[in-house]
């Protein structure tokens, strides 16, 4: 049987364990995100307590995939729990330390200028500190994505949902019939939804930029009906 | 409530002192600050002498470890620190700008923090723009990036003015600028304050600065306080201590004539006459005079030519196109400065000074400048002696 035969065969399983691994990747991200800018927003205006954040999230990044989700075994069991767990930990590191290191660099002239001007801590930071820094969380978030699509397929492992299931099954019978072109699918899977992901990013960022279509549409409008 | 501006209120500083945690000397000390209603007061002094520190303490960008800042009667203390804020414009160093904003966002900030509606906010922002000199219709819509520095500041200053505040705050706001462009929005934020007449605190480190902008003058000497605080012209004639005169430097004659306009000395007063008027008459005013010469105006007074005794005479009825044209005029808005470097440069020794309108207003000599000088100098000495001994005999 040829890879193409055996796509076509196994058509609407593939299907299915894509968008799994989609969805699974997309609300982790999503949840490290908010996250991880909130640890950002916390920490930035207390040098040590940032170093502190994303020194600790640096720790749990070297602790290899496989591990984790072994260690997570005892405590979450298997399945969802341990996989979305171990993804959002990931996730996490590139996402504080470009909110923290994007919040840092915002011109402290233009700070200033926004409390000089009345606007208040909240304000400041949602109308002008965070739109600025906008970019570099982006891609810190972009990178989490990235990150989180290679270790959702290790969490098959640990009986996860997603592509992660066509690549250990075809490892596990190595040799056998279809295994390489299960171990195949996966991989190619897990690629091309990275491709697709990393595009939708690339857009967002356009459109998101501090002079992109978005950004003026929201200034403008504000002022001019 | 458009036409109708809101003018400056008196601030005062009492006693104030700012001391950092664990900073040793306080940054400022003790300091005592008259700032009367509609002035522009300059504070300047050499970097780390606490400027800035004083006037981030009337925002409260800086609160005070001591003392109490009065605005317009009220204790700064007693209104929240954001609310305050808006009230008092605010301009720094390169403008600080909102580089994701266009220009009117920049602008209508404050007035959407007060709550103003888009139409009176979108009214607002081009009344501004035209009011610091930039097309509303090309400008609004921009990102700051495509401005240059000079039209950054201008746009800073319409942000700072949005909400019309009584008091203005500006931290060395034309220092990142090149000097054509620094000259230029200094000479218009006079210009708007002529309209204007806000309280405005002006931060600088340049002395040449200060003498121009401000109505009066607060130098400042590390560990902040002030060493003396008066107008320009008493400054440069009558410098409180060494420290002062080491910061003016050399060239405080030089500095009095680039601060003394032509209207504020007292130019001389040659006779004139309009073309029609008689021949004899004019020669007998010459006479009386005793210069030996008169001007001969048109008709709106405008100066058109010298003519000398000797040219008139014999010249029956009226003068006509006797005499020899002016080579030039002097306006009475020009700095004596430029009026010295006029009259070096022109043909004869004496040059009329037009007024309004350009009308004949006198006539300006070197020496006329010279005794100028000489007078403002003598009043500032005369003020400082009855300053010492205020109602003693003689």
């Amino acid at each position: 049987m040829t890879l193409w035969e055996y796509v076509e065969d196994r058509w609407d399983l593939i299907l299915f364990e894509t968008a799994q691994h989609a969805s699974m990747v997309a609300q982790c991200v999503l949840v490290a995100a908010v996250l991880g800018v909130l640890i950002g927003v916390a920490t930035y205006r207390r040098p040590r307590l940032a170093s502190l954040a994303t020194a600790s999230s640096g720790v749990l990044f070297t602790v290899p995939s496989l591990a984790m989700l072994g260690l997570l075994i005892p405590a979450l069991g298997l399945g969802v729990a341990p996989s979305v767990t171990a993804i959002v930990l990931y996730a996490l590191l590139p996402i504080i330390r470009n909110t923290v290191v994007g919040l840092q660099g915002v011109d402290q002239l233009v700070v200033d200028a926004a409390r000089g001007i009345g606007m208040s801590r909240g304000r400041s930071l949602t109308r002008i500190e965070l739109p600025l820094a906008w970019p570099v969380i982006l891609t810190g978030i972009r990178v989490s994505t990235q990150l989180a699509m290679g270790i959702g397929a290790v969490a098959a492992y640990v009986s996860g949902p997603g592509l992660g299931e066509q690549i250990f099954s075809g490892l596990a019978r190595l040799g056998g019939a279809n295994a390489v072109n299960s171990t195949l699918t996966g991989t190619i899977g897990v690629a091309i939804l990275a491709l697709l992901f990393d595009g939708c990013f690339v857009l967002l960022g356009k459109l998101t930029a501090p002079e992109g279509p978005l950004s003026r549409r929201l200034t403008t409008g504000g002022v001019r009906g | 409530m458009a036409d109708q501006s809101t003018t400056g209120v008196p601030i005062e500083l009492r006693k104030v002192t700012k001391a950092f945690p664990g900073g040793g000397e306080p940054a400022v000390r003790e300091l005592d600050l008259n700032i009367p209603a509609g002035e522009i007061v300059v504070l300047v002094g050499p970097s780390g002498c606490g400027k800035t520190t004083t006037m981030r303490m009337i925002n409260r960008l800086i609160e005070p470890t001591s003392g109490d800042i009065v605005i317009d009667g009220r204790s700064s203390h007693d209104i929240d620190p954001d609310r305050l804020r808006r009230n008092i414009g605010y301009v720094i160093q390169q403008a600080g700008l909102f580089p994701h904003m266009t220009v009117a966002a920049n602008i209508a900030q404050v007035p959407k923090m007060l709550g103003w509606d888009r139409a009176r906010i979108a009214e607002r922002v081009d009344e501004l723009l035209t009011l610091v000199g930039l097309d509303a219709e090309a400008y609004r819509d921009t990102f700051p990036r495509r401005l240059s520095g000079g039209q950054q500041q201008r746009v800073g200053v319409a942000r700072a003015l949005a909400a019309d505040p009584p008091v203005l705050l500006m931290d060395e706001p034309f220092g990142a600028l090149d000097p054509i462009s620094r000259e230029r929005l200094q000479d218009e934020l006079l210009g708007l304050q002529d309209d204007l007449a806000k309280t405005i605190v002006f931060v600088t480190h340049d002395i040449d600065e200060a003498l121009k902008i401000g109505d009066h003058i607060a130098i400042m000497k590390a560990p902040g306080h002030i060493v003396q605080y008066a107008t320009p012209a008493e400054i440069l004639t009558n410098p409180a201590d060494g420290y002062v005169e080491q910061f003016l430097g050399a060239g405080s004659s030089m500095r009095l004539l680039r601060l003394t306009k032509v209207g504020d000395i007292e130019v001389d007063q040659v006779p004139y006459a309009s073309e029609d008027a008689d021949a004899a008459a004019v020669l007998v005013e010459i006479e009386r005079d005793g210069r030996g010469y008169a001007l001969i105006t048109d008709g709106m007074r405008r100066p058109l030519r010298w003519v000398s005794a000797e040219q008139l005479q014999g010249v029956e009825g009226p003068v006509g196109s006797a005499g020899d044209a002016i080579t030039g005029t002097l306006g009475h808005r020009m700095t004596l400065q430029d009026a010295l470097e006029a009259l070096l440069n022109a043909d004869n020794d004496v040059v009329p000074v037009v007024g309004r309108r350009r009308a004949y207003a006198g006539a300006l000599s070197l020496s006329t400048v010279q005794n100028a000088i000489q007078a403002i100098k003598t009043r500032e000495r005369e003020r400082r002696l009855h300053r010492n001994h205020p109602g003693g005999s003689g």
